[in-house]
């Protein structure tokens, strides 16, 4: 457990450093603010720009952060170096995907703190939800990282993959047919579950997905893991 | 000296390309060996297999001085690329090696790696965190102390560049802190590649004096470089390696000898003449003759160097 602490550590060193990935963890809690406090209509679910901002921030910030931080370290060789100074892949891989996870949170207590007229136990559940989505979008990031050979190759795979499910829940508002498709993605459950925040309903089918997608991309990391390794 | 690492018969392909071809030494411990060679020799596939960054195709590394019934126990087996998990091997070494059979292509490859300094040919550095940061993570994992930074810091010249980003040294310096990491903790066998690279003779003298240190302490070195000067100041025995086979290996300086098959004496005169005369007794009566007269500038042996024997043996530039 050590060596993951470490591993955390340094990353949170770096973070402060790498506008790439800042940028990742900051860019919607912000966006969130700024719209919430700018545009107000007629009509408009109380927290609509938290809810759709806080599903699109769990399809994208785990994702690339991961895949970028894992995929510069294979490019730059101090992936190597950190394995040959004992660190395994698992406490790697477990650093990075706590550290991830952790600022990802900090993020989600942004999306928290701007919503409005909910309970203190709707607030726990809003953390349980994205740290739910938070989860199956850093395994995918974890995939995407480790079968790439390097940073290029990790971003030309990310983002079109952060594409789909950090804009699925936006669009399916708007598109029927992009509604069934979105509704067997994560983000899109993320989106539909922190909508329906403490409705007293429980959502099976909701959990289900995410739980779904969170074994679906947990098999696809090891099958890449398996394959091409970490260093 | 007892022996630190047995090699025997190693061998390994990526796909087709064989890179090393049943290759065997042996290196004592405390010992500095040099890696020699052109580029795409084997010298990088040597290393990653012996710090066990790579499974070997073929053939047994053994590292004597570490193994013991219980090291014995980390280890896997592996058959025709199948791993098999080796975990119920209590017996000693000579077991281990009899059921290593080469012929039936059994290879021996060690899961836990040994206690190594490696100091690689790419940096591996975080470019945006300073030096002390960076050489800091390596002391946690390494539970070296600070202050043993601050030392090799000190000796390598780098205190004054201990805040800067790694991103802004330069590449000599960015050898420097590479150097720093791979002494930051008391290795059983150190691994540098090309440590002087692009440094000035001042700060390479500092880093040989390093070298000479780690020695000093019974660390054994296997030290990959292309500067001849370098492998004969510092290494005990050296490997030359060409097209993945040891072409030569022994002392430098009983190399050098070895090829020195004109057996001649140059002379330079005051005059700037030269001349290269045989090392016989009909040259002994001209150069008494050059000596009466005071007219010798300098005189030298006529061996071969490092530097010519390679270019012998491989017929490749150097820097190839």
């Amino acid at each position: 457990m050590k060596h993951v602490w470490i591993i955390l550590q340094k990353q949170w060193q770096d973070t402060w450093k790498n506008k790439a990935v800042l940028i990742q963890f900051i860019m919607f809690p912000i966006l969130a603010a700024i719209m919430k406090n700018s545009i107000q209509m007629d009509g408009m679910p109380v927290n609509f720009f938290v809810n759709l901002f806080a599903s699109m921030y769990v399809g994208m910030a785990p994702l690339i952060s991961t895949s970028s931080i894992i995929s510069e370290e294979k490019e730059k060789n101090t992936l190597r170096v950190l394995i040959m100074a004992d660190v395994t892949p698992k406490e790697y891989l477990l650093g990075i995907g706590s550290y991830v996870f952790c600022a990802c949170m900090f993020g989600t207590a942004v999306f928290c703190c701007l919503l409005n007229d909910v309970t203190t136990s709707k607030r726990i559940l809003f953390f349980f939800i994205m740290a739910a989505g938070i989860i199956v979008s850093v395994l995918l990031g974890a995939a995407v990282g480790v079968g790439s050979k390097n940073q290029t190759e990790a971003v030309s795979v990310s983002v079109p993959v952060m594409m789909i499910f950090s804009f699925l829940p936006m669009l399916s508002m708007f598109n029927d047919v992009i509604a069934k498709i979105a509704k067997f993605t994560y983000s899109e459950q993320v989106r539909i579950l922190v909508e329906a925040l403490g409705d007293g309903k429980i959502h099976t089918v909701g959990a289900a997905v995410i739980a779904g997608n969170m074994l679906v991309f947990a098999g696809l990391f090891w099958i890449l893991y398996r394959k091409k390794g970490l260093a | 000296m007892r022996t630190f690492v047995k090699v025997d018969n190693l061998t390994h392909s990526f796909g087709e390309k064989i890179v090393l071809d049943d290759i065997s030494f042996q290196v004592k411990q405390g010992e500095i060996i040099g890696l020699l060679g052109p580029s795409g020799a084997g010298k990088t596939t040597l290393v990653n297999l012996l710090t066990g960054q790579i499974m070997p195709t073929k053939g047994t590394i053994i590292f004597e001085a570490l193994d013991t019934g219980k090291n014995l126990l980390k280890e896997s087996l592996r058959t025709e690329k199948k791993e098999t998990a080796w975990s119920d091997f209590h017996g000693d070494q000579s077991d281990l090696l009899q059921i290593l059979n080469p012929e039936k292509k059994v290879s021996f490859h060690r899961k836990k790696t040994v206690n190594a300094g490696i100091m690689m040919d790419h940096f591996g550095l975080y470019d945006r965190l300073s030096v002390w940061s960076n050489l800091k993570i390596f002391a946690k994992l390494y539970k070296v102390s600070e202050q043993r930074i601050d030392e090799l810091l000190e000796k390598t010249e780098l205190s004054q560049a201990k805040k800067t980003i790694v991103g802004k040294l330069s590449k000599g310096m960015k050898s420097r802190v590479n150097f720093c990491r791979a002494l930051l903790k008391k290795a059983d066998v150190l691994f540098l590649d090309e440590p002087t690279c692009g440094l000035d003779p001042a700060t390479t003298e500092k880093l040989h004096k390093l070298i000479a240190e780690e020695k000093k302490s019974g660390t054994t070195i296997f030290l990959t470089t292309h500067n001849m000067y370098e492998a004969r100041k510092l290494c005990d025995h050296i490997l030359l390696l060409n097209d993945g086979k040891i072409v030569e290996r022994g002392v430098p300086e009983e190399i050098c000898l070895k090829y020195c098959l004109k057996n001649q004496i140059e002379v330079i005169l005051k005059n700037g003449e030269r001349h290269e005369i045989p090392n016989t007794m009909e040259s002994a009566k001209v150069l008494a003759e050059w000596m009466k007269q005071e007219n010798i500038l300098s005189i030298h042996s006529k061996e071969p160097n490092l530097e010519t024997v390679f270019l012998y043996l491989t017929g490749k530039e150097l820097d190839q």
